[in-house]
């Protein structure tokens, strides 16, 4: 066997690794906590817990399923063919051959009208997967060699499955999310008259405490699934670098879509943030701290990406 | 990929497999018994080059090796509007299986140098008569093959092509899967 020049980034599978380790955990000390408190109080707010859960269940499962459908029709994309027009031609001719290079399915394709250089990719699994550009990435702003480097990141988001992965990940997030905003209507409209009919009068404590662990729980999972998307960032960067061979026309499309994002008016940037999860360049406002905005981020910082695809240029050049 | 390696989001380049491309010369004699399409002597190797001293060294290496051959067939290097590397041999009609050698040498290298990853696909091409062209494109990640007609004007002729992997379908090993028959237009050699 010759020698190879693809080795996995061990550390970056170890900091994943203990990630989504730490979010199980958090999971299972959620459903302990509140089996507890539901045991030690009754179980007469045990509907709300319920409810919560069975309406994060639902939205998470129509979230799974629908995830396509929902980016293109947020993004207002439309799925094109080979045939219509150059630039869908441009696209599917790139796909096509980075397909062939991966050994994978090919994606459908969508183009969406938009005046941000971006690009996404979306759906369950390889063979429901969309990839999305917008019509500003193609307007030659970027060269052929950074626009395949783009596309080559978001076909390895299919590859690795970061939709299902994120949406399993986020799960824990919606259900602990809704535990709080339902504990706390309880505590607003029906605390004080239903404790009375509980024998032990516990409702308003029950639900005072599922409001704090509700509020823990999100608290934590929110920074732990921000981390492990920021490292599934890292490794599509890096699957996408290594299948070109070309890391550093990966780098200057960031360089240049980053910067390009950063000068676009604040209005259609918000409009854009709640997509961020799926993009290639993150498209903040820029408004927290420079800190807290790095642990919010969905997306690693533009130095971190650049740093790591600069190891990955001298690794292939060696 | 296996379900660790989609959690960890590790992608492992695939590996590309040779040793089918040696079928081909028994296909050139199916194809111009049955169809009446004679390989015109040219193949090409397709492949995108990575960045860096240690591949473009490989490179040159490569087309040294390939112009210093007994024959000395021809050896030209083209890039394609994608930004893919074309290595393309000319031999004469008669020898497929030259032909084959040392396209497979190309292969060889790259995969020796650790590059073996950045094949994308040889492609060796046939004409009939009238001048209809055909390319049969063996794809590296799979180890199948599928034929390719362009008609001129981003048309593929699918008619010419299904026949032809009826007629050949016995010597190679055709890709099953329709959608990954991906076109290869301006393909040079074709």
């Amino acid at each position: 066997m010759a020698k190879t020049r693809y080795a996995p980034d061990r550390g970056l599978t170890t900091r994943m690794t203990l990630t989504m380790f730490l979010l199980g955990l958090v999971f299972v000390a959620f459903v302990i906590a509140l089996i507890y408190l539901l045991g030690a109080f009754g179980v007469g707010s045990g509907a709300i817990a319920f409810f919560a859960i069975a309406l994060g269940l639902g939205l998470t499962v129509g979230s799974f399923f629908y995830s396509d459908k929902i980016a293109l029709s947020a993004a207002r994309a439309v799925e094109v063919g080979p045939q219509d027009g150059p630039m869908a031609a441009k696209v599917h001719g790139i796909v096509d051959r980075l397909c062939a290079l991966a050994d994978m399915p090919k994606p459908r394709v969508a183009i969406a009208r938009s005046p941000m250089p971006n690009a996404f990719a979306t759906g369950r699994n390889a063979k429901k997967a969309v990839l999305c550009v917008t019509t500003s990435l193609m307007d030659g702003r970027l060269d052929d060699r950074e626009l395949e480097g783009v596309i080559a990141h978001e076909m390895s988001h299919v590859a690795h499955k970061d939709v299902a992965v994120m949406t399993i990940a986020s799960f824990l997030g919606i259900i602990a999310g809704l535990l709080v905003r339902f504990a706390f209507y309880g505590q607003l409209f029906g605390g004080g008259g239903r404790s009375n009919n509980d024998n032990n009068g516990g409702g308003a404590i029950v639900l005072l405490a599922m409001l704090a662990v509700g509020i823990v729980v999100y608290a934590v999972s929110f920074l732990l699934i921000r981390l492990l998307s920021r490292y599934r960032e890292l490794a599509a960067d890096r699957a996408g670098a290594l299948l070109t061979g070309q890391p550093s026309a990966l780098a200057s499309a960031l360089t240049k879509v980053s910067g390009e994002i950063a000068r676009i008016p604040q209005k259609d940037l918000r409009a854009a943030e709640p997509l961020n999860a799926f993009y290639f360049a993150p498209a903040l406002s820029g408004k927290a701290g420079a800190s807290l905005a790095t642990l919010f981020s969905t997306h690693p910082s533009l130095e971190r990406r650049l740093q790591q695809l600069s190891e990955i240029s001298e690794q292939l050049a060696k | 990929m296996g379900f660790l390696d989609t959690l960890l989001g590790r992608t492992k380049p695939v590996p590309p497999k040779l040793d089918d491309l040696f079928a081909v010369p028994t296909a050139a004699i199916t194809l111009q018994a049955a169809m009446g399409l004679v390989p015109t002597g040219t193949g090409s190797v397709c492949f995108r080059a990575a960045e860096g001293r240690a591949f473009s060294d490989i490179e040159k290496d490569v087309r040294e090796l390939l112009s210093m051959g007994s024959e000395a067939p021809q050896v030209e290097v083209t890039n394609d509007s994608y930004g893919f590397t074309w290595l393309v041999c000319r031999h004469s009609a008669d020898d497929v299986g030259a032909l084959v050698t040392d396209l497979h040498a190309v292969n060889s290298s790259l995969v020796d140098g650790g590059f073996g990853p950045q094949l994308l696909c040889t492609l060796v091409s046939f004409r009939n008569e009238s001048g209809r062209r055909l390319g049969i494109v063996y794809l590296y990640k799979r180890g199948t093959f599928y034929p390719f007609a362009p008609l001129g004007d981003e048309r593929r002729d699918n008619a010419l092509e299904l026949q032809v992997r009826g007629a050949v379908g016995a010597d190679l090993k055709i890709e099953a899967d329709l959608s990954r028959w991906f076109p290869v237009w301006g393909a040079p050699g074709l």
